[in-house]
């Protein structure tokens, strides 16, 4: 301790302030060699995470690079276009197509003053133009039909002060609309049992066709459609928009290039728990008879006196609906068709029942539906709920690894794999840490994101402002039709894909209703 | 000038001491600010976003503007590299404690530890009102009228330097 009596010495009033000693030398320079600790564990570090990543290279070598935006819709003589169906849906199509309500656009500007955050406005306004017209519009409720025609009009996507355009005519009838010579395709948003019927008469009016989905209510009018688009050679794109989201893209990538192993099970699920996700929509205080066109919205349905539930909440019913199969199941379906090639299932198996919207509704709100694919060797089964809020992702299970799939993409190694086995037992393959890993919009992809970066990615708050917009998938979709419509090819979601999902949906209410299970008969192509 | 002459009288053990805590926050400065300079990902967004408490307008405010994100990104990641070879080389060394202080009480209002939020950030333990970020404050404050930069570091040259 009598060391420590000694007083240290700084430059003191009394030395010569120019003087710098040995002694002031190094002590002055007494932390450098902290700095070289300090370059030689960084050195190590990147070291170390350097070989961990050449080695996540080497058992997953996926593009690293984000997927890129397809060209912009061929400039000159612009596609002129028809849409049929105004509801919550038909408003959302007519917007990715860059014709939005202007009371919408005056809603958003609202919601960005009053809460900065919300940047939908700014996004919106980035969103690529499409080179289209709206020259026609159809909706048998007069208001949507109004509406309609003013969002058609609204070329330069301007408030209700702004200017506008010409406005499209209005049709009291889908056929109507599709006679018109001045349509070269139409957006089609109606009701489900609507689909095909008027997907097949504009096919073969040679009109081009961006269907909603499902494809079809019943099962002979998905034959006819596919026979009169293949006929007429129309461009046909079906509305599954998942077909543009980039970490599908990816996990095709992956299963390609055989990074599960044998895949046997996949597992896929829906999870909502509002009135609206249960589709129970608002009823429009101006709906009445004398407004809506009764007798058309029916079309082949069963005859049924005018209701305004039936009219906007036509998805509870089988009646006008496809249920869960139609609706969501779909969009499940053909995200695994998109990434794994499934196709039409050999079998298909359903249960659930009206659980929690005891409404008055005769489609299912829970639903289990079990479909094998005997020539993969896997089951797909997807649950679904309208009233519980769990959120479960999309997992593919391979023998080697599983991959989890939500607006993320992650990849485990399986601890029992075979083709990890070696590099499991040299520790160069954790388990339990992700040997892919992958978020949309960031640069570089790898199993490396940090704890505090996937904690981030998981809830959306990652890399929104970083690498470019935010793009809508609906209007990548549209987009994606149009630029096969100019080049005369056919889209993503085309017609063949169309029939496998069509099918498969009815393969699964066909197993529901009749409470037994269904087979493919792929030779006779039936379902029996 | 009469602060100086207090400095001239630690113990070795006092000057051991005061320059290790000086060390190990430069270090950890720097470290901090090296990972998101190698990082051609780091982003500030989701921190801000990630702000509660008090100030967490504020910070959200600033996520909002993608001009102020690149902003903040750029200080952070100079800021702490810099704060961090000021304190390890005893360079500036007020001017460093001074500067990393405003970026830890930065830190602290956005994340406060009150009893009432949680954070997405994963916390390896527990924290009331009093966390890591709050105690670094004091140390750096601690270190500020305690100054080692003149004893070891390059200040002491400065000091010489500057002297007439």
């Amino acid at each position: 301790m009598k060391k420590d009596n000694k007083k240290q010495e700084i430059a003191s009033p009394n030395t010569s302030a120019q003087q710098i000693g040995r002694r002031d030398i190094i002590k002055g320079l007494a932390a450098i060699p902290v700095l070289g600790a300090f370059s030689y564990a960084w050195l190590r570090k990147n070291n170390i995470d350097e070989t961990y990543r050449k080695n996540m290279r080497e058992v997953v070598n996926l593009t690293s690079q984000p997927v890129e935006l397809a060209p912009s819709v061929k400039e000159g003589k612009p596609i002129r276009i028809g849409i049929i169906g105004f509801g919550i849906r038909g408003k959302q199509l007519m917007r990715a197509a860059g014709f939005p309500e202007p009371t919408w656009i005056d809603e958003q500007i609202k919601a960005h003053a009053e809460n900065k955050q919300n940047t939908n406005y700014q996004d919106y306004m980035e969103q690529e133009q499409l080179n289209i017209e709206i020259n026609g519009v159809c909706d048998i409720f007069s208001v949507y039909s109004r509406e309609a025609a003013i969002a058609g009009s609204n070329v330069n996507r301007e408030g209700a002060a702004g200017k506008m355009g010409k406005e499209p005519r209005q049709y009291k009838t889908y056929l109507e609309l599709l006679d018109a010579p001045d349509i070269d395709a139409v957006i089609i948003a109606a009701p489900d049992h609507w689909h095909a019927p008027m997907a097949i008469e504009a096919a073969k009016r040679g009109k081009h066709v961006y269907c909603e989905k499902p494809v079809s209510w019943t099962v002979p009018e998905t034959y006819e459609l596919v026979r009169v688009v293949k006929e007429k050679g129309i461009v046909f794109q079906l509305g599954h928009q998942g077909r543009q989201t980039e970490s599908y893209t990816r996990a095709k990538e992956a299963i390609d290039k055989n990074v599960l192993g044998k895949v046997n099970l996949i597992e896929v699920c829906t999870n909502r728990n509002d009135p609206n996700g249960a589709w129970v929509y608002d009823i429009h205080p101006e709906a009445s008879p004398s407004t809506i066109d009764w007798a058309q919205f029916l079309g082949q349905a069963p005859y049924h006196e005018f209701s305004l539930e039936r009219f906007f909440r036509w998805r509870c019913w089988w009646d006008y609906s496809t249920g869960l199969n139609g609706d969501l199941l779909t969009h499940e379906y053909d995200a695994l068709n998109q990434i794994m090639n499934l196709g039409i299932p050999g079998s298909v198996a359903s249960s659930g029942g009206i659980y929690f919207f005891k409404d008055g509704r005769t489609v299912p709100d829970v639903l289990q539906v079990v479909m094998e694919f005997p020539k993969q060797d896997l089951s797909f089964l997807y649950s679904a709920t309208l009233a519980s809020g769990r959120s479960r992702g999309k997992v593919i299970m391979g023998h080697d690894a599983n991959m989890e799939i939500s607006d993320r993409l992650v990849i485990k190694a399986d601890p029992e794999s075979t083709q990890y086995k070696k590099k499991i037992e040299e520790g160069l393959i954790d388990p339990n840490t992700p040997i892919y890993s992958f978020t949309p919009g960031k640069k570089g992809a790898d199993g490396f994101a940090t704890a505090t970066e996937q904690y981030f990615a998981s809830r959306g708050l990652l890399y929104t402002y970083r690498n470019g917009l935010r793009v809508d998938t609906t209007h990548l979709h549209i987009k994606e039709w149009l630029n096969c419509i100019h080049a005369g090819i056919q889209p993503s979601c085309n017609i063949d894909r169309a029939f496998e999902e069509g099918i498969s949906a009815h393969m699964s209410t066909k197993a529901l209703l009749e409470n037994r299970r269904v087979f493919w008969d792929a030779d006779k192509q039936v379902i029996v | 000038m009469s602060k100086k002459h207090i400095i001239a009288s630690y113990s070795n053990t006092q000057t051991f001491l005061l320059v290790a805590l000086r060390l190990l926050l430069g270090w950890y400065f720097l470290y901090e600010g090296i990972v998101k300079i190698a990082n051609p990902d780091w982003s500030s967004y989701g921190y801000l976003m990630d702000s509660q408490g008090f100030f967490a307008g504020i910070f959200h405010a600033m996520a909002a503007k993608a001009n102020v994100v690149a902003a903040a990104d750029w200080l952070n990641k100079w800021g702490l590299t810099l704060i961090g070879l000021g304190l390890l080389l005893g360079f500036l060394t007020q001017y460093a404690l001074f500067f990393g202080m405003l970026l830890l009480i930065m830190y602290y209002c956005s994340h406060p530890p009150l009893a009432s939020v949680t954070y997405l950030i994963p916390q390896e333990g527990s924290y009331l009102w009093v966390n890591k970020t709050l105690i670094e404050i004091f140390a750096m404050a601690l270190l500020m009228v305690f100054p080692t930069g003149q004893i070891v570091g390059i200040d002491r040259f400065i000091t010489k330097w500057t002297k007439k």
